[in-house]
């Protein structure tokens, strides 16, 4: 698949993918000895849903942490909607559209599930202060119309019944769907999951397939995500990158990511002879 | 039985975002204010002002201020004293800088004033977190009460190195001074906490308070989202020494009418503050002003019962007071960090149920 057309290609079920929505070329991130990520270039095109896959330690999530601007590379260029882009610190890039959950979930604990989302919509709202001290005017208006949007989000994900309860009170897997509601609404360009099936049941696991599924259906979002269930990897996702020692070691449809040697010998060991 | 909400429809988003969205507490809170507004002005006396109205109208608006930095924001302050003094020397200073100055303009103005000072000790804020930032802010404490004892043109190189209040009237009734009317001093101090609890609500319910809670929780998330973190603590630092200001201000000129600031801003009103809300309840409107009426309240109580019905000595008394408040500190800590509105909330969903258990 490595001479489809820069506009894009259409996937085997038929849908449609667009041009490079963002790019990381050469990237190297060490922290003092340790080289997390080596050399390690791909892109990610509009519509996608484009797997990271790789054994423990592989610098799957330092390649997020780069992505979201978590961590700056020592070498390397991180290409976006077409330009390149500068260091800048995670809240800035997280007004560009990029937004992303956690390994281990990192809601607020304190916050109900409904503010949780709504401060998922903080780039999107700018009412001035003294509006928000009053209550009145743009402050008052933004909070009703934002509100619409989070309920959109929590009829989607079917969260309605524990809209007022602190998200510490709810069991893990709906902590899982509500961190992914808070990142949906920021209404991202770019949608980075990290494990989002981490430590889930099988019912769970096909829950959260279908939700990402139809984000990226219904919202048309693309979506980067690290996942070590092989079976939901292959099954969802339309590129695959495989990593292994902070290298890059394959990279295509998961059809080709599975025959490739490299990949059978990372996840299953070469034999010495 | 009592309390529920059952039948409270709401059909807007309006309705449900308000700060009292249960019918009953917004009659509840009403009647609370009409009596505050309405009943109390009439009735109170000089004892009742000057011994529970009063400290209880200032502290709560102090204890506000530290609820949004410390129980909304996470970041801890022990610089509350320093904070309140730096209200009161602006209050002094613009008392005696521009005599036809409003009372009340004086008063916000300081507040002002003291968020400027409260952003530039909380610049330590972005690099430290916790502990550390707790010793910074006492190094705040410790060198505002310094600087207001040792350079005199504070005080106005007065003898003494105290400040007095001088007489200011509003609406032709003294506010400061010694010809004050309980009651006015009252209304004064009511009307600033009213104004400055329905902001802080306004503000904690809305886009910025959401930022300061999720700096609070989970910092790293709050940044991924967008959360500028040094805006959002500094507006923290600033919006919550604005409160403090005010405080000091009005316990300064209302309260007072003199202070030496060792005495009256010093460690103690600090700690004084973070009991309130640790007591009252971190992250609660509510739980600061609970916090403040029972924190000025337990030793007149105790005064009342232990010297007054008893007959035992005064200073046994003072010494009960902080035991007590000692004792309780510690249990809040371990059993309700949430302080009394969390009770006060525990309390709302039993009743709810009441009489059965489940």
């Amino acid at each position: 698949m490595n001479d489809m057309s820069p506009d894009g290609y259409t996937t085997p079920d038929g849908r449609q993918i667009g041009g490079v929505m963002m790019e990381v070329k050469n990237i190297t991130l060490r922290f003092g000895g340790v080289v997390a990520i080596k050399d390690i270039s791909f892109d990610i095109r509009e519509g996608e849903i484009r797997a990271i896959i790789g054994p423990n330690g592989a610098g799957k999530s330092s390649m997020l942490n780069v992505i979201n601007g978590f961590y700056h590379p020592q070498e390397g260029e991180v290409w976006f909607n077409g330009a390149k882009r500068k260091a800048m610190k995670p809240h800035a890039i997280a007004k560009q559209g990029i937004a992303r959950t956690f390994q281990n979930i990192a809601l607020f604990k304190g916050m109900s599930t409904l503010d949780n989302i709504m401060t998922g919509r903080f780039t999107k709202m700018n009412a001035g202060f003294w509006s928000q001290c009053l209550w009145k005017g743009k402050a008052e208006q933004e909070e009703i119309e934002n509100r619409e949007y989070v309920e959109k989000i929590i009829d989607f994900l079917e969260i309605q019944a524990i809209r007022k309860t602190p998200v510490g009170r709810l069991p893990y897997g709906l902590q899982k769907r509500v961190e992914l509601g808070r990142a949906l609404a920021a209404e991202p360009k770019l949608l980075l999951l990290d494990e989002p099936m981490a430590g889930m049941n099988v019912e769970e696991k096909e829950d959260m397939s279908r939700f990402i599924l139809d984000v990226n259906d219904e919202f048309g979002t693309t979506i980067a995500l690290i996942e070590h269930d092989m079976g939901v990897v292959m099954d969802i996702s339309d590129r695959v990158v495989v990593m292994d020692y902070g290298r890059k070691i394959g990279d295509g449809t998961p059809d080709v990511v599975r025959a490739d040697p490299a990949v059978i010998d990372a996840y299953l060991g070469v034999a010495h002879d | 039985m009592f309390y529920r909400e059952a039948g409270d429809f709401k059909t807007t988003y309006a309705a449900d975002q308000q700060t009292f969205p249960i019918l009953f507490d917004r009659r509840t809170y009403y009647i609370v204010l009409a009596i505050a507004l309405g009943v109390m002005p009439f009735v109170v006396t000089d004892y009742i002002t000057n011994a529970i109205l009063l400290p209880f109208l200032i502290y709560a608006i102090a204890a506000i201020g530290l609820n949004i930095l410390t129980g909304y924001c996470g970041q801890v302050s022990l610089g509350t004293g320093g904070f309140m003094a730096v209200g009161a020397y602006a209050t002094y200073k613009l008392m005696t800088g521009f005599p036809d100055l409003n009372i009340a303009i004086i008063v916000v103005l300081s507040g002002f004033i003291t968020a400027g000072v409260g952003v530039l000790f909380g610049l330590p804020s972005l690099r430290i977190k916790g502990f550390y930032l707790a010793v910074a802010t006492l190094a705040a404490q410790f060198f505002l009460v310094w600087m207001f004892n040792k350079v005199s043109w504070f005080y106005n190189y007065s003898a003494s190195g105290q400040i007095n209040a001088p007489e200011r009237t509003m609406l032709g009734q003294p506010v400061t001074g010694a010809e004050t009317e309980p009651w006015v001093a009252y209304l004064f101090c009511l009307a600033f906490l009213i104004v400055l609890a329905v902001i802080a609500r306004n503000l904690t319910r809305g886009r910025i308070g959401r930022s300061w809670m999720a700096i609070r929780d989970m910092d790293i998330a709050a940044e991924i989202i967008g959360v500028n973190p040094l805006w959002s603590k500094l507006s923290a630092f600033a919006v919550s020494s604005f409160f403090v200001g005010v405080s000091g201000s009005l316990f300064f000129a209302v309260y007072l009418g003199a202070v030496e600031v060792g005495e009256a801003f010093g460690i103690q009103k600090s700690f004084l503050v973070l009991f309130m809300i640790i007591i009252g309840g971190l992250g609660s409107i509510f739980g600061s002003l609970a916090g403040a009426a029972f924190m000025v309240l337990l030793p007149v109580v105790l005064k009342l019962v232990m010297v007054d019905s008893l007959g035992w000595p005064t200073d046994l008394a003072a010494h009960f007071n902080f035991i007590v408040v000692g004792a309780l500190i510690v249990a809040f800590l371990i059993f309700e960090p949430h302080g009394l509105a969390q009770l006060w909330r525990i309390a709302k969903e039993k009743l709810r149920l009441w009489p059965f258990p489940h």
